[in-house]
């Protein structure tokens, strides 16, 4: 596959970067080096803060040409997560929404269950669903019933930069599930972010590994960097030996006569 | 004991002293501070049993600079790790505590920092809390705000800028029923992103009430978690009910509020033992309510009108600042407030290591947020406060000076659906 060819499509959508930053913490200077040093092309944004008066509006701080990917966060069931949708909607935040339904307020930890109804929803009233969700196969496989555009698994607890603690079970999801599988949530490291797409993940979400480091656009570069040189390994074809061990250079049933 | 707390007022009635003097001296003239007055609902909960069981069994004393060590090494940090933290043996420790809550803070929250305002609507109070500005023998200017007080308080706040409030009353449920406050709530919708409770403790049914009216957090301040000391704090009124008050936030939670915020008051009683039961407080309501949001405040005792005597003792900032990281490395995801209690050196230091929300522009007062915040004088009449405040930044200053400290203010991090 030519790389310059290869772009990420979602919902019809097409984007040439494969990094998506993250909601949670954001800020004028991260904003901006997550598109001039990562190359963002598509910013998530909490409806629950953007949500807001005056001071600090982020609909304001996001240049053209950046699509914006609304979060249901703050979000406990399906019919809550709907109404923020549909608010962003109102809101001028376009079709994307990443349907976010968490019940639990210590990890932070998505309820799948909820995140399919949610997405059902949503696909139908002409959304385009992007469901962050626990790595699940059967759960993946309702949303993909449902509706959605692509899948979000969590790498680890959310803001806890412990990388890829679900890095079997993603693999399951890239390997039968088709569409882009996007990781999510607990990327803390630009090496992290090159092994989930060497493993074949479409795309790559962070905010806190970003948004905690010393050096911003440096930490953005480095990110945008792990991302192309995980995306080229993966299509290089390699992505499986690394993932899967190497192959023996003789043939081991070399010795198989007919 | 030294006597830093009771005072006459010179304009007391003869049986009114007389009545003061004997709830002070003579306990049995006090109610059971176990017992519920009629009205007060009771639930089924084991949340008490457990704070209290792991509480009465701490010794600060028993813990080493080793248990300290290990607490730090461990990811998770587990109770008797908490224990470690909170312990003297931690003191030397106090900047790797700080360094380790600065890591988690940041990984839960980024570079956040909340805002909000109180607004007190009324200051009356049918409890004798001896600590307390608002307590029902203090000679101060009482007052009620009326509805359409409340809606100009509530303008003049939401034009500095401030999206979310916290509305308090003193307990009074004669002078500012639920009803009352119900319709306060209401208004404050038509101005606020989120609306905050800091009440007197309800029954489930009324917190549903109020939940529908706007609110969707409560705050209610356990003072202290040794009901002992409790019984001879709180000599009068509903308030003296400690296990009703101890359950308020659970009510809450059932009648439907988003979140609850904990605290003891440092400085009534041991501050360490104090800290261990609110933050398992949390602990143990999150286990039982995952859905839940939960914060945690952390006053200390601060001078009231008539009283400068009250001070929070053996509670100094280093100690602030032990009980503070050590709160956010046991928990390290729930929202850990600084009230304007504080100086704003404090203030601004410890949001950079724990504390996630602040107040700013703060009147403790009643109905005198238009002459604070504009300077304008008015001749309507102005309620005393509940304490003294130390960090009188506006919200305007407030906001400048914690992004000039590299942080992001954030004014509403919620939306009603």
């Amino acid at each position: 596959m030519m790389i310059h060819n290869d772009k990420l499509v979602i919902g019809g959508h097409e984007f040439n970067s494969r990094f998506i930053l993250g909601s949670g913490k954001y800020s004028m200077k991260l904003i901006d080096a997550a598109i001039k040093d990562a190359g963002a092309e598509i910013i998530t944004l909490a409806v629950r803060r953007a949500n807001t008066k005056e001071h600090e509006n982020i609909l304001d701080y996001i240049p053209e040409g950046i699509t914006l990917l609304p979060n249901t966060s703050g979000a406990r069931n399906a019919e809550e997560a709907v109404r923020i949708a549909r608010l962003a909607r109102e809101l001028g935040c376009g079709n994307f929404v990443k349907v976010e339904i968490m019940r639990d307020s210590k990890y932070l930890l998505p309820d799948n269950q909820e995140t399919v109804k949610a997405t059902e929803i949503l696909a139908n009233e002409g959304f385009v669903v992007m469901p962050y969700m626990y790595p699940d196969l059967n759960a993946a496989r309702d949303m993909v019933s449902a509706g959605a555009a692509t899948i979000m698994p969590l790498a680890s607890p959310i803001g806890s930069n412990k990388g890829l603690a679900t890095r079997e079970f993603i693999q399951i999801l890239i390997d039968e599930i088709d569409l882009p599988i996007i990781v999510d949530a607990g990327i803390g490291r630009p090496s992290q972010a090159c092994e989930a797409m060497e493993m074949g993940a479409a795309a790559i979400m962070a905010n806190t590994a970003l948004a905690t480091a010393g050096d911003l656009p440096l930490m953005a570069s480095a990110f945008r960097q792990a991302i192309e040189a995980g995306r080229k390994a993966y299509l290089s074809g390699l992505g499986r030996v690394l993932t899967r061990g190497a192959s023996a250079s003789d043939p081991l049933t070399g010795f198989l006569r007919d | 004991m030294e006597n830093r707390f009771f005072v006459d007022s010179g304009h007391l009635s003869p049986e009114a002293l007389e009545k003061k003097h004997k709830l002070e001296s003579d306990p049995s003239s006090r109610k059971d501070h176990m017992e519920y007055l009629p009205g007060m609902e009771i639930i089924e909960s084991d949340v008490c049993r457990q704070v209290l069981s792991q509480m009465n069994s701490f010794d600060p004393s028993a813990y080493t600079a080793r248990d300290v060590r290990t607490a730090l090494d461990h990811s998770t940090c587990s109770i008797e790790d908490l224990k470690a933290l909170l312990s003297p043996a931690a003191e030397p420790f106090l900047e790797q505590m700080a360094q380790k809550a600065r890591m988690e803070t940041s990984k839960h929250f980024g570079n956040t920092v909340y805002l909000f305002t109180p607004l007190y609507i009324a200051n009356y109070c049918e409890n004798y809390c001896v600590y307390c500005g608002f307590n029902c023998y203090n000679h101060i200017n009482r007052m009620k705000l009326n509805m359409a007080e409340i809606e100009h308080e509530m303008q003049v706040i939401a034009d500095s800028g401030m999206e979310e409030i916290l509305i308090l009353t003193g307990e009074s449920r004669a002078k500012s029923d639920v009803a009352y406050i119900g319709e306060a709530c209401k208004l404050a919708r038509k101005y606020f992103r989120m609306v905050g409770l800091e009440i007197y403790p309800v029954n489930t049914d009324e917190y549903k009430y109020l939940h529908e009216c706007g609110a969707d957090y409560v705050t209610v301040f356990q003072e202290t978690y040794d009901a002992d000391k409790y019984e001879t704090l709180h000599l009068f009124g509903h308030k003296r009910v400690w296990p009703y008050r101890f359950d308020a936030q659970e009510r809450a939670l059932r009648g439907g509020m988003r979140g609850v915020a904990f605290s003891a008051l440092l400085g009534l009683s041991d501050f360490r033992k104090d800290a261990l039961a609110s933050a398992l407080h949390v602990y143990y309501l999150q286990r039982k309510y995952p859905h839940a949001e939960m914060s945690l405040s952390c006053p200390r005792l601060r001078p009231i009108i008539n009283n400068d005597k009250i001070n929070p003792l053996d509670v100094g900032e280093k100690q602030l600042c032990q009980i503070l990281c050590a709160y956010r490395i046991f928990l390290p995801f729930v929202g850990i407030t600084v009230s304007s209690r504080e100086s704003a050196a404090f203030r601004n230091g410890i949001v950079k290591i724990a504390a996630t929300k602040v107040s700013a522009g703060v009147s403790t007062g009643i109905g005198d947020h238009e002459s604070k915040y504009t300077g304008k004088e008015d001749d309507a009449a102005k309620g005393d406060e509940q304490f003294e405040i130390d960090d009188d930044r506006s919200f305007e200053a407030m906001y400048k000076d914690m992004s000039g400290e590299g942080l992001q203010p954030v004014l509403n991090d919620y939306v009603y659906v």
